[in-house]
C-alpha cells in the first residue's frame, strides 16, 4: 500500500473495511497508478497525465474555491443580499481567451506524444499479433525470430475462475506461450484479428493497438527493462473477453537468441526458410509444442480419443462446454449435432474452415492435422454422441486441406 | 419578465370541460401534461430497471472470479444497462421535462402537434418492451456492448434483433419529440417573448432537438446496415466482403458524439433555471449561455473520433480530433463559469433542487475534466476502453444528467402535483446520492490507471479492493434511489405535504411560477400571456 491511497480518506477509510475480506490476497505495487513505464513512449504518456492532472488540479481548485466561498458567504442566512448584476462582456472574453490559451499550452506537448507514437518505421523486430476469440495468435515476421508463431492462452485453470481452488499469483493474466522481445530493440507489432475486433494492450509499454479483423495497424515499443509484463485484451470481443491476456518476457539480446533457437528448432524451422513457413502459416502447424507429425500415420480409436479430450479442453470447451451441450444458439452444442453425427466431411470442413459470421473460426491454420483428427474423432464418440463415421484419421485431414 | 393577465379562471372553466377520465386519457393523451407525466414515470421505470442490471453488473465484480453470472450473461447485463440508462432512462426523461415545462415556460397551451406527441410517447413502452423481451429469447440479450461493435454484433443471437428493432423505435420517438419541441418554442411563445428571451431549459432543448434530428437517423443507419450484414448478406462492416468494421465506428459515433450533448445540454438547461432561483438573482451572461450552447452542439459534430484513439488512424486524423475535442473544453468552461457568477453575492438558500445543482456544478467539473484528460491521445492510449473511461462518462452522465433531472424533478414537483415535496427526506436523498456516487465510481479511476479493463467479467486479483468499495457504493446508490420514489410516491399520489403556492421558489421569475397556480391547471395559458 503506498502513501498516496493513504491522502485519499474515503480509500483510505475503505481499504481497512477491506483488509479483512481480501487481505489474504498478494499485494501487487501500483494500484492507483499507471503501471511503472518501461518504455520511452509510456514514460512520455506518464509525464503527460500528471502535467494535466497538475493543471486540472488547479483550475479545479481555483474554480470551486470561488463558488465554495460563495456558497458560504453569500447565502441568505447569513444576511446577503442579492445583487442584481447579470452580464459583463470583458469578463466573458478573459474567462473564455484564458482556457484557450491553457489549452493550447497542453496540445503542444500533447502534439509532440503523438507523432513520436505514430512513428513505426525502422523496426528492428516485427511481430504480428492476431486476435482470435479467444487467445493470441504470434507471428515473428521479420528480424531476430523470423518464422517463430504460436498461439498464446490463458493458462489459468478453471477451478481457479470458479472458485474451486485458491487463485494464483498471476490469476487471469498467464499465458502458456509468451511473447518473447530482446531489450532495447525497436519491436514493431501488427496486429489485426480472425474474427471480431480485438485490442493489443501491454500498459507498461503505453502500448494499446485495436486488432481489427481484415485489416493490420501497427505500434511500436523498446523496453528499456528486462521482465515480465502483462496486459489483457482492451476490446469487448464476446465472452471470454476477460480471458485472453498477453504476457511478455523482455530478455537480454544472448537470452533471446537463446530463445530463438530453442523455438525455431521446436517448430521445425530451418534458418533461411522463414520466409516460406511465414507466408504460408498453414504448413507450419502454429499449435503451441504441436511437433510436427506425420499426417499418413495411422492411430487407433483410443490415441484418438485421448489426444482429442485434450485438445478439446483448450480449444474448444469455452464455447461448447465441456459436456458438449454448448450455448446455444450463439454456441451450438455439440452432443447430438447433426454435423458431429453425420459424415464426417462436413464436420472436418466446418473444423478447418470455421463458421463465417459466427464465434466458430477456422482452425485449419491453428491445429495440426492430427490434432483435428483427434479432437473431431472424440466429438464423435463423446457424450451421447455415436457417430456412424466415429474414426477420422489425420490423412483424412491432409486430403480435405487440398 | 412580467405580465398582464391571469388565465386562471378561464382555465379553471375548461379544466372541467376537456378532462378525459379512465384508461382513455393516458392512452389518448394529447394533453402535454399527461404526457409529459408518462414519459416521466416511464423513464423512471426504465432507470431503475437499468439500475436493478448494474447492480447484477455490481455483484459479479465483488469478489475476483465467477460466482454470480457466466461471462455471456454478464456481458448482456453491461450491454442492456448502457443501452436502457442511455435510451430509455435519461433521453425519456428529458423529454417528459421538455412536455412539461416547454409549454409552461414560453406561454403555450399545449405542444404544437399533440397527437404526434402521443404516438412518439406510446412508441417508447413497445420499444421497452422489446428490450426485455431480448432477454428470454436463444442466447438472450443483445452482449455486444451498448456501442453495438461489428463485426461482434453480427455473431449475436436474435436478441440483437430485438435491440436494433428497439432502438430503431426509440429513434423515431426522439425524432418526433424533436420535431415537436422546435415546432413549439419557435412558434408558439407568448407574445413579446423573443428568442433572447426564451428560458434557458427551452434554448438548451431546441438546440439538442436539432442535435437528435441531425443524428438519430444516422445512428438507425448504423444498425440497419448491422441488420442487413446480419441477415441479408450484405457487407457493410465485414472485410470478407469489402466492407470495413471500423466504419461501423465512424458511423456509430457521428451519432454518439452528439448524443452525449443530447443527453447534458437539457441538465445545463435545467441548472441555468435552478441557480437563478435559488441564488435570487438573474442568470449570469444569459446571451453568452446561449452562444455557448450552441457552440458545445456545433463542436459536438465534429470530434466523434475521439471514441477511436486507439483504432489505429493516420497523426493527421488524430491531431485533428484531439484538437476539436480540447476545443469543446472552453464553452462547457464558460458555462460553469457563468453560473459560478450568477451565485456570486446572491442570496442563496440550498433546498433539495440547488443542493443537487451544487452538487452537479462540482461532480460533472470533475467528469469534465477527466473527459480533457481523455481528450489527450497519447493519455488516452493507456485509457481506451479501461475503468478510467467507465468513471468519466458516469461523473458526467449520474453526477451531470441525473443529479440535473432530480434537481429538476425537485424544482417543479410543488408545480406539477400542488404539493411540497418532503423537504428532510429531499435533503437525505441528496446527500445519499453524492456520498454513495462518489464511493462507487471515484476508485474507478484508479482500477483505470492500474490498468483493468472495462466490461470484463472476471478480474486479477490486485483490482480486488477498488471493485469491492465501488459494489459496495454501487449497493448503497441503488437503495437510495428508492427513497426516491418514495418521495415522489408521497408528494404525486399520497399528495401528502404542504400546500404548494403558485411560487414557492422566491427566485422563480419564469411565466410557470409568475402566472399559473399549483398545481398547474390542465388546460393553461389558453389565450397566452404578454411578456414586456
Amino acid at each position: 500500500m503506498t502513501i498516496k491511497s493513504r491522502l485519499l480518506p474515503f480509500a483510505g477509510f475503505a481499504l481497512a473495511l477491506l483488509s479483512g475480506v481480501v487481505g489474504a490476497q498478494q499485494i501487487q505495487p501500483n494500484r492507483h497508478d499507471f503501471q511503472p513505464p518501461v518504455t520511452p513512449v509510456a514514460r512520455e504518456i506518464y509525464d503527460l497525465h500528471y502535467l494535466m492532472l497538475a493543471i486540472c488540479l488547479v483550475v479545479f481548485i481555483g474554480v470551486f474555491a470561488v463558488m465554495f466561498y460563495s456558497v458560504f458567504a453569500h447565502r441568505k442566512s447569513v444576511g446577503a443580499k442579492a445583487a442584481q448584476f447579470h452580464e459583463n462582456t470583458t469578463v466573458e472574453i478573459i474567462w473564455t481567451l484564458v482556457p484557450f490559451i491553457i489549452l493550447v499550452g497542453t496540445a503542444w506537448p500533447a502534439t509532440k506524444s503523438v507523432l513520436a507514437l505514430k512513428d513505426t518505421s525502422a523496426p528492428d523486430i516485427t511481430i504480428k499479433a492476431t486476435g482470435y476469440q479467444w487467445k493470441w495468435g504470434y507471428d515473428y515476421i521479420k528480424g531476430e525470430g523470423e518464422g517463430i508463431s504460436f498461439l498464446s492462452t490463458l493458462t489459468t485453470p478453471h477451478d481457479q475462475i470458479y472458485g474451486n481452488a485458491p487463485k494464483g499469483v498471476d490469476y487471469l493474466l498467464e499465458t502458456d506461450n509468451d511473447v518473447v522481445v530482446p531489450i532495447n530493440k525497436k519491436v514493431r507489432i501488427i496486429t489485426t484479428a480472425n474474427d471480431v475486433i480485438h485490442s493489443w494492450w501491454v500498459p507498461a509499454f503505453g502500448v494499446k493497438q485495436d486488432a481489427v479483423p481484415g485489416f493490420v495497424r501497427d505500434a511500436w515499443f523498446i523496453a528499456e527493462k528486462e521482465g515480465v509484463y502483462r496486459g489483457q485484451c482492451a476490446e469487448l470481443c464476446g465472452k471470454d473477453h476477460a480471458f485472453m491476456p498477453i504476457v511478455v518476457r523482455v530478455v537480454s539480446a544472448d537470452q533471446y537468441s537463446d530463445w530463438v533457437a530453442k523455438k525455431q528448432q521446436e517448430l521445425g524451422i530451418k534458418t533461411g526458410d522463414a520466409q516460406v513457413a511465414a507466408a504460408a502459416p498453414a504448413a507450419a502447424p502454429a499449435a503451441a509444442g504441436a511437433v510436427a507429425d506425420d499426417a499418413d500415420k495411422q492411430l487407433t480409436k483410443e490415441e484418438l480419443v485421448a489426444r482429442g479430450e485434450k485438445i478439446y479442453g483448450t480449444t474448444c470447451v469455452a464455447c461448447h462446454q465441456g459436456n458438449g451441450k454448448g450455448m446455444p444458439p450463439a454456441f451450438p452444442a455439440l452432443d447430438g449435432s447433426k454435423i458431429v453425427n453425420g459424415p464426417k466431411a462436413g464436420q472436418i470442413d466446418i473444423v478447418l474452415h470455421g463458421k463465417p459470421g459466427t464465434a466458430m473460426q477456422a482452425f485449419g491454420p491453428q491445429l495440426s492435422d492430427s490434432d483435428i483428427a483427434a479432437v473431431i474423432t472424440y466429438t464423435r464418440n463423446a457424450w451421447g454422441n455415436k457417430a456412424a463415421e466415429g474414426v477420422v484419421q489425420p490423412a483424412d485431414i491432409k486430403s480435405a486441406r487440398k | 419578465m412580467s405580465a398582464v393577465l391571469d388565465q386562471h379562471g378561464h382555465a379553471h372553466h375548461d379544466d372541467h370541460a376537456h378532462h378525459p377520465k379512465g384508461i382513455m386519457r393516458w392512452l389518448a393523451a394529447t394533453n402535454h401534461k399527461d404526457i409529459g407525466t408518462m414519459y416521466l414515470l416511464f423513464s423512471l421505470t426504465m432507470f431503475m430497471t437499468g439500475g436493478v442490471l448494474a447492480l447484477g453488473i455490481r455483484a459479479e465484480l465483488f469478489y475476483p472470479g465467477m460466482q454470480v453470472w457466466n461471462p455471456e450473461f454478464f456481458n448482456q447485463l453491461t450491454t442492456m444497462h448502457g443501452l436502457i440508462m442511455v435510451f430509455g432512462a435519461i433521453m425519456p426523461a428529458f423529454v417528459g421535462f421538455a412536455n412539461w415545462q416547454i409549454p409552461l415556460m414560453i406561454g403555450a397551451p399545449d405542444m404544437a402537434f399533440a397527437r404526434m406527441n402521443n404516438w412518439s410517447f406510446w412508441l417508447l413502452p413497445a420499444a421497452a418492451l422489446l428490450f426485455i423481451a431480448s432477454f428470454f429469447v436463444p442466447g438472450g440479450a443483445t452482449a455486444a456492448g451498448w456501442t453495438l461493435y461489428a463485426p461482434l454484433s453480427t455473431q449475436m443471437g436474435p436478441g440483437m434483433d430485438l435491440a436494433i428493432f428497439g432502438l430503431h423505435l426509440m429513434g423515431a420517438s426522439s425524432i418526433m419529440g424533436s420535431i415537436n419541441i422546435i415546432v413549439t418554442s419557435l412558434n408558439m411563445r407568448a407574445p413579446g417573448m423573443t428568442l433572447m428571451k426564451m428560458p434557458m431549459f427551452v434554448w438548451t432543448w431546441l438546440i439538442t432537438a436539432y442535435l437528435l434530428i441531425a443524428v438519430m437517423p444516422v445512428l438507425a443507419g448504423a444498425i440497419t446496415m448491422t441488420l442487413t450484414d446480419r441477415h441479408f448478406g450484405t457487407s457493410f462492416f465485414n472485410a470478407a466482403g469489402g466492407g470495413d468494421p471500423v466504419m461501423y465506428q465512424h458511423i456509430f459515433w457521428f451519432f454518439g458524439h452528439p448524443e452525449v450533448y443530447i443527453m447534458i445540454l437539457p441538465a445545463f438547461g435545467i441548472i441555468s433555471q435552478i441557480i437563478p432561483a435559488f441564488a435570487r438573482k438573474p442568470l449570469f451572461g444569459y446571451s453568452s449561455m446561449v452562444y455557448a450552447t450552441a457552440s458545445i452542439a456545433i463542436l459536438s459534430m465534429s470530434v466523434w473520433a475521439h471514441h477511436m484513439f486507439t483504432v489505429g488512424m493516420p497523426a493527421a486524423g488524430v491531431l485533428f480530433f484531439m484538437y476539436a475535442t480540447i476545443l469543446i473544453a472552453i464553452p462547457t468552461g464558460v458555462k460553469i463559469f457563468n453560473w459560478v457568477a450568477t451565485m456570486w453575492k446572491g442570496s442563496m438558500t440550498f433546498e433539495t433542487p440547488m443542493l443537487f445543482s451544487v452538487g452537479f456544478l462540482f461532480v460533472f467539473s470533475l467528469g469534465g475534466f477527466t473527459g480533457l484528460i481523455l481528450a489527450i491521445m497519447p493519455i488516452d492510449i493507456q485509457f481506451q476502453d479501461t475503468y478510467y473511461v467507465v468513471a468519466h462518462f458516469h461523473y458526467v452522465l449520474v453526477a451531470g444528467a441525473l443529479f440535473a433531472m432530480f434537481g429538476g424533478a425537485y424544482f417543479w414537483l410543488p408545480k406539477w402535483c400542488g404539493v411540497m415535496y418532503d423537504e428532510t427526506l429531499g435533503k437525505w436523498h441528496f446527500w445519499l446520492s453524492l456520498i454513495t456516487f462518489n464511493i462507487t465510481f471515484f476508485p474507478m479511476h484508479f482500477l483505470g490507471m492500474a490498468g483493468m479493463p472495462r466490461r470484463i467479467a472476471d478480474y486479477a486479483p490486485q483490482f480486488a479492493d477498488y471493485n469491492f468499495i465501488a459494489s459496495v457504493g454501487g449497493f448503497g446508490f441503488g437503495i437510495t434511489q428508492l427513497l426516491f420514489l418514495y418521495i415522489v410516491f408521497k408528494c404525486a399520489v399520497l399528495k401528502k405535504g404542504e400546500v404548494a403556492p403558485a411560487r414557492p421558489w422566491e427566485g422563480a421569475d419564469s411565466l410557470e411560477w409568475t402566472h399559473l397556480p399549483s398545481p398547474a391547471p390542465y388546460h393553461s395559458f389558453e389565450e397566452p400571456p404578454v411578456v414586456r
